[in-house]
């Protein structure tokens, strides 16, 4: 599974909620403490990722948060300044006054523009050789499929011009699964899990990017097996529940209230995780971080997360 | 408990017309829309629509949603019955289906029929209304004002799309208002009509034609010509939908959880809602974990539960094994015993955690309610009820 880590770009998606930023701030750090060169990019456009390591928000310019540990957000205004500096050497980019505005309208007006121009950003990153391996903080899964289907989209509706010209190199690298790889965050929660597994079928059918992994993030620890499940009901019971407030001097039902809380949590979570399973190509790994009952969150938690991640790669 | 502000769940949804659940994903609004509207039909005697994005599957079972789509649906009083409930009202519920809904507003702002047929079948137009993300904010809310206009129900209460910034839906009417009546569009549209190109739209013109090549531009510009057409409406159309929201008669409950980042993206959107003078009815706090996992007193056991371990099991294995002869493993119950206190210490920063995040919220609403996490998924009326009857605690 050391693959994930071996490919150039790697997206990642998933529901809102289910820790998206954080799995992907985590795997950029993982990657970077094992020698690679990273940038992260933010694409999601809410200017959290820098927070999950405790640095200030970055823009479009690339920042080094960590070593080796890049940080940009995306500004597809910027992108596209950047792209015709570089490509066509317009001049006259400097003197138009309401460009931001012309290509706000523009890329509202034609879809895709906007998406091709994000696509197009990281998929330079990664022709360019300028980093080991990007990770996007992707938008969220009712959306990514219609950026990575961007390139494909424009060569259908714009026939000929710059942004047509650029397609095909793009999907290359999008469609080279040593090369590109989407990763899926999930929870074992019936929203999550459906639309995890509504996201792998469209994936599939209109996009060339392959799925690379699919992340069950916040999985609960199992407390008992079956036999200590026996001692856990006989112990919530009298008389051994009265001898037990007695040893330990005060209600111990409180605290056997909440194992049961525990338990049942863990089991419908269970039965969530039991359809993603059945659901998804056996041919995906499926990687699964623990719930994590901590204070805060923060540089500490990210790496946390880095180290679940590395285990389940087996690093 | 009166709240601060002295409102109530059941008083803003006896007296208001519509309201709007809004809040970052994964926090339960959806359900929490469905409970609020179950709860006003049962108790109320109302007529409420429930008009909901995108429901869990069960979720849309319960309502008799599977396969109905954009048309409102009764629930079946039978469907009540089954959950051991008399409702005085009625709850109607619609799933929103973006590119439907827009179909129909090119319908009713198209002038001619021949009109209509070219934008309907035009491949930009399909791509907007398809796959356009902000095309779903506006059109909830449009779909919202078209509902309350008719004037069917007593009570609306509207499932706001996912968005990937909260505030999307709000500024969703005036960005298409902006949008269509833009000066930009009218520089797109006039070359391919007069072919006459002042100094000022060049550059814009050049700039444009790289990037999308000139016939991509004429698409562009022959669906914004037809487009035109129906702009007066269209612009009006989204100033009344703007002011519906700012009405006295629509509330806004922000929902959440109090994990930290959804609950900064709810707080920021409680503030704009605020500043944009839009009534904050309230806030509803979803999965909150039980207050006993915060107890002091519980604390002190599980922590001698858990260093106590070897010494206790042995003097309760006799205990246990008079029970349950099976239970014959001393460590096997230690094991219990501290994985059981590890448990409820592990909770329990979690869960002051979450008191913690409560306490410091920055945006006050007249209602704050606080709904305890349930140990099984919520699919049916009788689920809906019982969120419901903790959300009017």
């Amino acid at each position: 599974m050391n693959s994930l880590l071996d490919l150039k770009l790697v997206f990642v998606t998933g529901k809102g909620g289910v820790g998206k930023t954080t799995v992907a701030s985590a795997l950029a750090l993982l990657a970077s403490t094992h020698g690679k060169r990273v940038l992260i990019c933010e694409v999601d456009a809410k200017g959290d990722v820098a927070g999950f390591y405790e640095a200030p928000p970055t823009g479009f310019k690339e920042k080094e948060l960590l070593p080796g540990l890049f940080s940009m957000t995306m500004d597809t205004e910027a992108s596209l300044r950047e792209y015709l500096k570089l490509q066509l050497r317009i001049p006259v980019v400097g003197r138009i006054g309401p460009l931001a505005k012309a290509f706000d309208f523009v890329a509202t007006a034609a879809p895709g523009v906007r998406e091709i121009l994000t696509v197009g950003k990281l998929c330079y990153e990664v022709r360019e050789h300028h980093y080991d391996l990007v990770v996007v903080d992707a938008p969220a899964s009712g959306h990514i499929v219609g950026q990575l289907a961007a390139p494909q989209a424009i060569n259908d509706l714009v026939k000929v011009g710059l942004i047509r010209s650029q397609t095909d190199w793009m999907l290359d690298i999008l469609s080279d699964p040593l090369a590109t790889g989407l990763v899926a965050v999930c929870t074992p929660e019936e929203m999550p899990v459906n639309e995890t597994i509504e996201l792998a079928a469209r994936v599939r059918e209109e996009t060339t990017v392959q799925l690379s992994a699919v992340v069950v993030n916040r999985v609960l620890p199992e407390l008992f097996g079956r036999q200590e499940e026996e001692v856990f009901a006989t112990l919530g019971r009298p008389p051994a529940l009265e001898l037990l407030d007695e040893l330990v001097g005060g209600e111990a039902g409180t605290v056997l209230e909440a194992a049961r809380l525990a338990v049942t949590m863990r089991r419908t979570r269970a039965a969530h995780l039991d359809h993603l399973r059945r659901n998804i190509d056996g041919g995906v790994p499926m990687m699964y971080l623990p719930y994590l009952f901590t204070r805060s969150h923060g540089l500490r938690t990210t790496r946390q997360v880095a180290a679940s991640l590395g285990e389940e790669l087996g690093y | 408990m009166t709240p601060p502000g002295g409102g109530s769940m059941d008083g803003l949804l006896a007296t208001k017309e519509i309201v709007v659940a809004c809040g970052p994903g994964g926090v339960g609004k959806t359900t929490t829309a469905a409970a609020a509207a179950v709860m006003a039909a049962v108790r109320h005697g109302s007529k409420v629509l429930v008009l909901t994005v995108d429901p869990a599957r069960r979720l849309a079972d319960a309502l008799g949603l599977d396969g109905i789509g954009n048309t409102e649906h009764r629930v079946p009083d039978a469907a009540f019955r089954r959950a051991g409930l008399k409702p005085r009202g009625q709850l109607w519920a619609a799933m929103l289906d973006t590119k439907e809904s827009w179909d129909a507003l090119i319908r009713r702002h198209a002038p001619d029929q021949q009109t209509r047929n070219e934008i309907l079948a035009n491949p930009l137009y399909q791509n907007i209304s398809g796959r356009f993300v902000q095309s779903h904010d506006y059109i909830a809310m449009e779909r919202l004002y078209e509902i309350h206009s008719e004037g069917d129900y007593d009570l609306i209460v509207v499932d706001t799309p996912p968005t990937r910034n909260a505030l999307d839906f709000l500024g969703a009417p005036g960005r298409m208002a902006d949008f269509f009546s833009s000066r930009l569009l009218r520089w797109l549209i006039v070359p391919y009509r007069s072919r006459v190109v002042n100094l000022a739209t060049k550059p814009f013109y050049q700039v444009a034609d790289r990037i999308l090549g000139t016939e991509f531009l004429a698409d562009i510009s022959e669906f914004f010509i037809l487009f035109q057409s129906m702009y007066d409406g269209f612009v009006e159309r989204s100033e009344s939908v703007g002011r519906l929201m700012a009405d006295r008669r629509t509330t806004f409950v922000v929902v959440s959880t109090l994990e930290a980042v959804p609950l900064r993206e709810a707080e920021f959107f409680a503030e704009q809602l605020t500043s944009r003078r839009l009534h904050l009815g309230a806030i509803v706090l979803n999965k909150v974990l039980p207050d006993y996992l915060r107890d002091p007193d519980g604390a002190a056991v599980a922590e001698s539960m858990k260093e106590r371990a070897g010494e206790l099991a042995p003097r309760l294995a006799p205990c246990l094994a008079r029970v349950d002869p099976a239970i014959a493993d001393t460590d096997q119950v230690a094991r219990v015993l501290a994985e059981v206190a590890d448990s409820y210490l592990n909770f329990q920063v979690v869960a002051l955690r979450e008191m913690e995040e409560r306490a410091m919220l920055s945006v006050v609403p007249d209602v704050l309610a606080t709904v305890p996490f349930f140990d099984t998924d919520i699919y049916d009326l009788a689920g809906l009820v019982r969120l419901g009857e903790q959300i009017w605690e």
